[in-house]
């Protein structure tokens, strides 16, 4: 069968909206003005440009528009999207209708306190679980989303240093992190005035124990940053052994709990020795991952850090809320207001609609997932590592690589089956790597058709490979040439190039 | 499947966790509750929120806007909402699409030439202006007017705390507008401001980039009300050179406060040194247009400590109800909206300087914010105003010292001339 990718299709052919606008057109209604109008500001303070460029269209443009493009995006809602590290579980349309409660979307943050007592309590009693599920009883649900709770978790420990060593805490600058981090980590570091040392891992897929002590032995550790089971699917078995080593050697332990999918209600973070660690409510906690964001990245801590956390923060005095501005040794704030309260309400929502044993059972769930995906897949595809995986499992090209397709194309051609790819070439340790966490959210009838798929891929490979290379074949438009795009940057639309519509 | 992997129950699975750090027993939360359970929750609690559903009139940095029907509708589109970032451009051109059209209609309305994927909020955005302006200058000194939404300065002060950073902090005048102009000099990396500022008026731009410009350094505009783009002069237009902002205007429920949208907008000969996302044209090997992520070698998964920022995702659903909003508004719709805040501000502005003990102390044009100097203590009146059911606006002593009779009163199109008419009926028995 052949499939033509771009049809004149008008569903496939949706140009920008800027293209399809017509003078004249409009796409709302606002009520008659019910005041005399103004000329109270001057004519020199007024744009004059008659807002050029901007569309002139119906509402059923606007709603058709919309409507085709989305239809180019692949969704959790259509299907197994097993991208590792970033746990697409399913969203609940239950959380999405509790967050749109009136009495949580129209509140002003400025309104007084004594009438938003409902939001302050929801903040209250979310912060109140997060410390049970991690075992950090200092919550701050201020940051954005997880680069912003990373960011505030290493602050956190700069300021703990800084109070405690006083002017000897400039000597304690180097921030550990794996070679295999998230990218996100060592750039946190940064903004926290760390220079960054990477630790190797061992043949295992772990902490390489031995370079720990010798970076340790080096002075100057300020902390480490972890993620934990880590960016290969591991558990840290030496966990507790790390972190002690971390506290010998003067510095504190963050945990970047990305991972934390495979821990809900089976260990916690503060018991294993660690000082800090951000959640990431857009994974573990399934808020919706919206195409990118809004994302959410509470920061939980030890009782010893709280005084660092960002200002404010909610307290409780007999049954009424009240935010604390006074706090001397507080960080500051890293975003305006309170956070990304509407995926609050959200999480909230999960952790009710799940309640303890429910939290549990989908650790379980997501975890056994991706054992079946490692056990059925490792005679097909290189599995770099012995251990048995967590939440996620990881393969490498290797094998395939051999036969000239790589981790790309077998990505690629995932798309033609039906199936998200898995995150490629992350983390950076494995040459070629596919990590695939399948998530709670998918039965096994998906975890079967999904394996088969990438068996049949490796077949293809053997029998037809420029069916895999040239992949995919199934979607409205082909590979892009992402160089190209960077060479000669074109980040806007204008009204008068055609540029825009004409091929490369 | 648990037999197919050898296992005999569920525990097994997690033999790599030593036991000593296992919880062993479950989880001190709630048992779970049915869908209607949950619902009756939120909602107990939702209830509590008594300030959602008066008259209100605060601003600062958050506005109460109508937004139309389909913005809510097409978010919740499953390929929307259930997607993430396009890793996959194949899979993803509905979420590049639309990001390549709010990137064009930030710059439109800014008057810039690139912006980027969208940021965290605005005041996020404006601490990475900071960061960037540093890098562009390659200086360190900014000079930030406190006119400027005092959450931002503060969040900027955070990310700035550990690099090397100067910030020096200028007044303003009777006016209301930047005042102590003579901070800028050859270490000055930025000039930021805001406009309209947080007294809500309106700020001479073209001066304030003249006077940065005058010693090398950039003019950083910061916007927390966006509909007032629908009716100002840019900013680029005025010569800034980085624009930020908050889009929670856009259409975007104000939600105690988030998750809202922040935007970045700079000069083209900038793009490199921009913090977060940016979307591009790309072709196909048969000429077919689609969109990419580009220029990634500024984002931390490529350089690591040495990004231009540590941010990792944009505000991606948030960002699309934003440019829904804009493109439904369209050229008409976003004049005609400024067009009524301004001018029921101005109904309200006039009306409340008429009532006796009642004045303005600044004199500079706002748009749809400004300051009343009140009688007496600013929250002793909010207080009376309350007590009759309305959010009568903000008592700037929360932020700035020594405006103990001084509250901040904004009005936008969602308030109607009844509402405004009994705001001033309050403010006047509450002398």
């Amino acid at each position: 069968m052949s499939i033509t990718k771009v049809t004149q299709h008008p569903t496939q052919n949706e140009g920008l909206i800027f293209e399809r606008s017509q003078t004249g057109r409009v796409g709302y209604r606002l009520p008659k003005l019910d005041v005399p109008g103004s000329d109270a500001i001057p004519a020199e303070l007024r744009r004059d440009d008659d807002l050029e460029g901007m569309p002139e269209v119906s509402e059923v443009d606007v709603i058709r528009h919309f409507t085709r493009i989305s239809t180019w995006n692949y969704s959790i809602d259509l299907g197994m999207y097993p991208l590792g590290s970033c746990t697409m579980k399913y969203n609940s349309r239950l959380n999405e209708k509790v967050a749109r409660i009136g009495g949580y979307t129209n509140l002003h943050p400025l309104a007084p306190e004594e009438e938003s007592q409902g939001a302050l309590e929801l903040m209250y009693r979310l912060q109140e679980d997060l410390a049970e599920i991690t075992g950090l009883p200092g919550v701050s649900l201020q940051p954005a989303a997880g680069a912003q709770g990373e960011m505030t978790g290493v602050m956190l420990i700069r300021a703990f240093l800084d109070k405690r060593d006083g002017d000897a805490s400039a000597d304690r600058r180097v921030m550990l992190i794996p070679e295999s981090a998230h990218g996100t980590n060592p750039a946190s570091a940064a903004l926290a005035g760390f220079t960054v040392k990477a630790i190797r891992a061992n043949a295992d897929g772990l902490t390489d124990m031995e370079h720990l002590r010798q970076l340790c032995d080096e002075g100057g550790v300020a902390g480490l940053m972890l993620t934990n089971p880590n960016t290969v699917g591991i558990f840290e078995t030496n966990i507790k052994e790390i972190c002690d080593t971390i506290h010998a050697a003067g510095g504190l332990v963050y945990m970047d709990g990305a991972n934390m999918n495979a821990l809900v209600g089976v260990a916690r973070p503060g018991d294993m020795g660690v000082d800090v660690i951000h959640l990431n409510l857009h994974k573990t906690f399934s808020t919706p991952h919206g195409g990118g964001g809004p994302g959410c990245g509470p920061c939980c801590c030890t009782a010893e850090l709280a005084e660092f956390l960002p200002v404010p923060r909610i307290e409780k005095s007999g049954d009424r809320f009240h935010l604390n501005y006074d706090l001397p040794e507080s960080i500051g704030r890293v975003k305006a207001f309170f956070g990304n309260f509407g995926m609050m309400v959200r999480a909230l929502s999960y952790i009710y609609t799940h309640g303890a044993e429910g939290l549990r059972e989908a650790t379980e769930t997501a975890v056994l997932n991706a054992r079946y995906v490692a056990e059925k897949l490792k005679d097909t595809y290189h599995k770099p590592y012995n251990a048995d995986c967590m939440h996620e499992a990881i393969f490498s090209h290797k094998h395939q690589s051999a036969k000239g397709v790589v981790t790309l194309d077998i990505a690629k051609r995932l798309i033609d089956y039906g199936f998200h790819p898995p995150t490629v070439y992350f983390p950076l340790v494995v040459e070629g790597a596919m990590l695939i966490e399948p998530t709670e959210s998918v039965g096994r009838a998906d975890l079967d058709a999904f394996i088969d798929a990438m068996r049949s891929i490796d077949r293809e490979i053997s029998e037809s490979p420029e069916l895999v290379t040239n992949a995919p074949h199934s979607t409205r438009i082909g590979r892009l040439d992402e160089a190209a795009a960077a060479r000669k940057p074109v980040l806007r639309w204008r009204a008068e190039t055609d540029a825009m519509t004409s091929g490369a | 499947m648990l037999a197919e992997l050898g296992l005999s129950n569920a525990d097994e699975l997690f033999r790599s966790i030593p036991a000593d750090v296992q919880m062993g027993r479950p989880l001190k939360v709630t048992d779970p509750l049915a869908e209607p359970e949950v619902i009756a929750a939120l909602e107990e609690m939702a209830a509590k929120n008594t300030a959602a559903t008066k008259p209100s009139f605060l601003g600062a940095g958050v506005y109460s806007h109508f937004s139309p029907t389909i913005v809510d509708h097409l978010i919740q589109r499953s390929e929307f909402f259930t997607s993430y970032t396009p890793y996959q451009p194949e899979i993803s051109q509905g979420t590049l699409q639309y990001i390549f059209e709010f990137q064009t209609l930030v710059c439109q309305l800014t008057g810039m030439e690139v912006a980027n994927a969208s940021m965290y909020d605005g005041s996020t955005s404006m601490a990475e202006a900071y960061l960037m302006a540093q890098r562009v200058t390659r200086r360190n000194k900014i000079v930030v007017a406190k006119s400027v939404h005092p959450e931002y300065r503060d969040v900027a002060v955070t990310y700035a705390q550990h690099g090397d950073t100067e910030i020096v902090e200028i007044g303003y005048d009777e006016t209301g507008r930047v005042a102590g102009l003579e901070a800028l000099d050859n270490d000055t990396a930025a000039l930021v401001v805001q406009s309209p500022n947080f007294f809500g008026c309106i700020e001479d731009l073209q001066a304030l980039a003249d006077a940065a410009h005058a010693v090398g350094a950039l003019l950083v505009v910061t916007v927390t009300e966006a509909i007032s783009l629908g009716l100002l002069k840019t900013p680029g237009s005025c010569g800034a050179d980085i624009v930020v902002g908050e889009g929670q205007s856009w259409g975007i429920p104000m939600s105690f406060g988030g998750p809202h949208v922040g935007f970045f907008a700079t000069q083209e000969k900038y793009v490199r040194q921009m913090p977060g996302r940016l979307c591009g044209v790309a072709y196909d090997k048969d000429g077919n247009r689609g969109f990419v992520l580009t220029l990634s070698t500024r984002e931390q998964h490529i350089r690591r400590e040495k990004a231009t920022s540590n941010i990792c995702t944009n505000q991606g659903l948030i960002a699309l109800a934003a440019t829904i909003y804009m493109e439904a508004m369209g050229k008409k719709g976003l004049k005609e909206v400024a067009e009524q805040n301004a001018a029921k501000a101005s109904y309200a502005k006039t009306k409340i300087a008429e009532i006796d003990g009642y004045s303005m102390p600044f004199l500079s044009p706002t748009f749809n914010e400004f300051v009343v100097r009140g009688p007496r203590p600013a929250t002793d009146i909010l207080e009376a105003v309350r007590a009759n059911g309305i959010v009568g606006g903000l008592a700037l002593s929360k932020y700035y010292a020594g405006h103990d009779n001084d509250f901040l009163v904004c009005v936008t199109e969602t308030n109607s001339r009844q509402q405004i008419d009994v705001l001033v009926n309050n403010l006047r028995s509450s002398y």
